[in-house]
């Protein structure tokens, strides 16, 4: 299918994937401003469900998945004992005693394990469903129109952070709206063997509204642009969630213990060791991850992930820098390939849409 | 994939152009594929010392950044000047608007220089997956 639209394809997690089907530049600015498809179906699925399922999740994340509503939708982390970050995740609750959760493709094993683990001797039981789910994205200001005609349920009634069942072309789905471009857009979870004719149907819907299949190199880009962090990136077992500029999803008003809550308190209230920063290059080189930040031409931090911003027109990244340097600092630069490019300091996101 | 039979090329993925004494210099239709959208060419410039299979600068895409190299011993005696406001011309012409630079020759005796790969032997190369 996806060679078919001349993709080039990369291995992903052992998962062979679409890089980009033609410009990944066009891919990404057709999402800014159209639609873009994406095939995310390397996603880990996992399913948790039973009775004691809300209370399992409680424990097991930093999130409170017992207070969301059914039909709705939480960004969250599952966190080791010491407060690393295991993995990122989004939860989907589905009904009073069933969530769905999707996690990255290369820690789905890791979080599976850690979630049965932490859910043993509860009324839960935790499958690994990613075999069961083919997932496509369809992201960008026109995804709503694009996928209108084509679903049983009127899509305005769908917020953002929210999902139901529905019927898309036919094919019985759950309806997603959620994404990781900054964009409003849906994620679709198919059975496997819907997915082939929900990209037709969803490609054939987008003709006239400038949709485009877009693969994992726009996706990076465009998460990069909105400020979200990617494990293995921005995100590791090396840091806290406190460390990213996500301590929001710790829920320190969960009445009971979760598993790392003790080290997660200790590193809420500690001075930070690392701040994470967004740059934008002055040059034309570009920051990529592993390069050296230089603060008065010492090094004080190290990018995370960079790339050319396509919106912006100059290299932006994230880099995690020495705290003291975040504050003091507006301009620094980075070591790129042994010259320092000047490189400004601001605030994250790069890119709001409006 | 494009592999014109005029040019010579370099396992590294440069094509090379020799008309006299002067070479032009780009990459491949292969090269500007697997990097994906040009968005930045460092070119050697005017009046440099380039040497075959020495980096003399680097092209960078939206993933990745790697080196160029010459194909030929020389002195560069022009720079494209489309190129720093259009890289894309490199992944939308690779053989023809979209050329690096040009060398003026240090050994115009050996008819081709040493070392490059006819048409065939790089498309065998690219095959193999290099």
């Amino acid at each position: 299918m996806h060679e078919q639209l001349g993709a080039s394809l990369t291995d992903f997690a052992g998962w062979l994937m679409p890089l980009r089907y033609g410009s990944e530049t066009a891919e990404h600015n057709a999402v800014r401003t159209a639609a873009g498809i994406f095939d995310l179906s390397h996603m880990g699925e996992l399913a948790v469900t039973g009775p004691a399922a809300p209370a399992a999740l409680d424990y097991a994340l930093t999130g409170a998945p017992s207070a969301l509503q059914p039909g709705r939708a939480r960004y969250t982390m599952i966190c080791t004992p010491d407060g690393g970050v295991l993995d990122d995740l989004i939860v989907y609750r589905l009904g009073a005693a069933e969530y769905l959760i999707v996690a990255n493709a290369a820690n789905t094993a890791a979080v599976a394990e850690a979630l049965t683990e932490r859910a043993a001797g509860r009324d839960a039981m935790v499958r690994d469903r990613t075999d069961g789910y083919a997932l496509i994205a369809v992201q960008g200001p026109r995804a709503a129109a694009i996928l209108a005609p084509l679903a049983s349920a009127e899509l305005d009634g769908l917020k953002y952070y929210a999902s139901y069942p529905a019927l898309l072309a036919g094919r019985q789905v759950l309806l997603a709206r959620t994404g990781y471009t900054g964009e409003d857009g849906f994620e679709i979870f198919a059975a496997p063997g819907d997915a082939a004719e929900l990209w037709t149907a969803i490609s054939d819907a987008g003709v006239g509204h400038g949709l485009l299949p877009a693969g994992l190199a726009a996706r990076d880009t465009l998460r990069l642009e909105a400020g979200m962090p990617l494990y293995g990136n921005e995100l590791s077992r090396d840091v806290s969630p406190f460390d990213a500029g996500l301590g929001r999803v710790v829920r320190f008003d969960k009445p009971d213990d979760f598993v790392g809550r003790a080290a997660l308190a200790v590193r809420a209230t500690a001075a930070p060791q690392r701040r994470l920063v967004g740059l934008v290059g002055e040059s034309r080189r570009v920051p990529r991850h592993g390069y050296d930040v230089l603060w008065n031409g010492t090094k004080c931090g190290t990018v995370t992930s960079g790339a050319p911003s396509p919106t912006l027109g100059a290299p932006i990244a994230m880099a995690y820098v020495r705290p003291d340097a975040a504050e003091a600092a507006t301009d620094m630069a980075v070591d790129v390939r042994g010259r320092a490019e000047p490189a400004r300091l601001v605030e994250l996101p790069f890119y709001r849409r409006a | 994939m494009s592999v014109p039979d005029e040019l010579r090329y370099t396992p590294e993925h440069e094509w090379v152009a020799i008309s006299g004494v002067t070479a032009s210099v780009g990459i491949t239709d292969y090269a500007q594929r697997a990097l994906g959208d040009v968005v930045y060419v460092s070119a050697p410039a005017v009046g440099a010392r380039v040497a075959a299979g020495e980096p003399c600068g680097e092209v960078e895409s939206t993933k990745s950044v790697s080196d160029l190299y010459s194909p030929v011993d020389g002195e560069v005696t022009e720079v494209n000047p489309e190129i720093e406001d259009d890289p894309g011309l490199v992944n939308s012409d690779p053989y023809g608007a979209g050329w690096l630079f040009k060398v003026q020759l240090d050994d115009t005796g050996a008819e081709p220089p040493p070392g490059l790969l006819s048409p065939a032997e790089y498309t065998v190369l690219t095959k193999d997956g290099a």
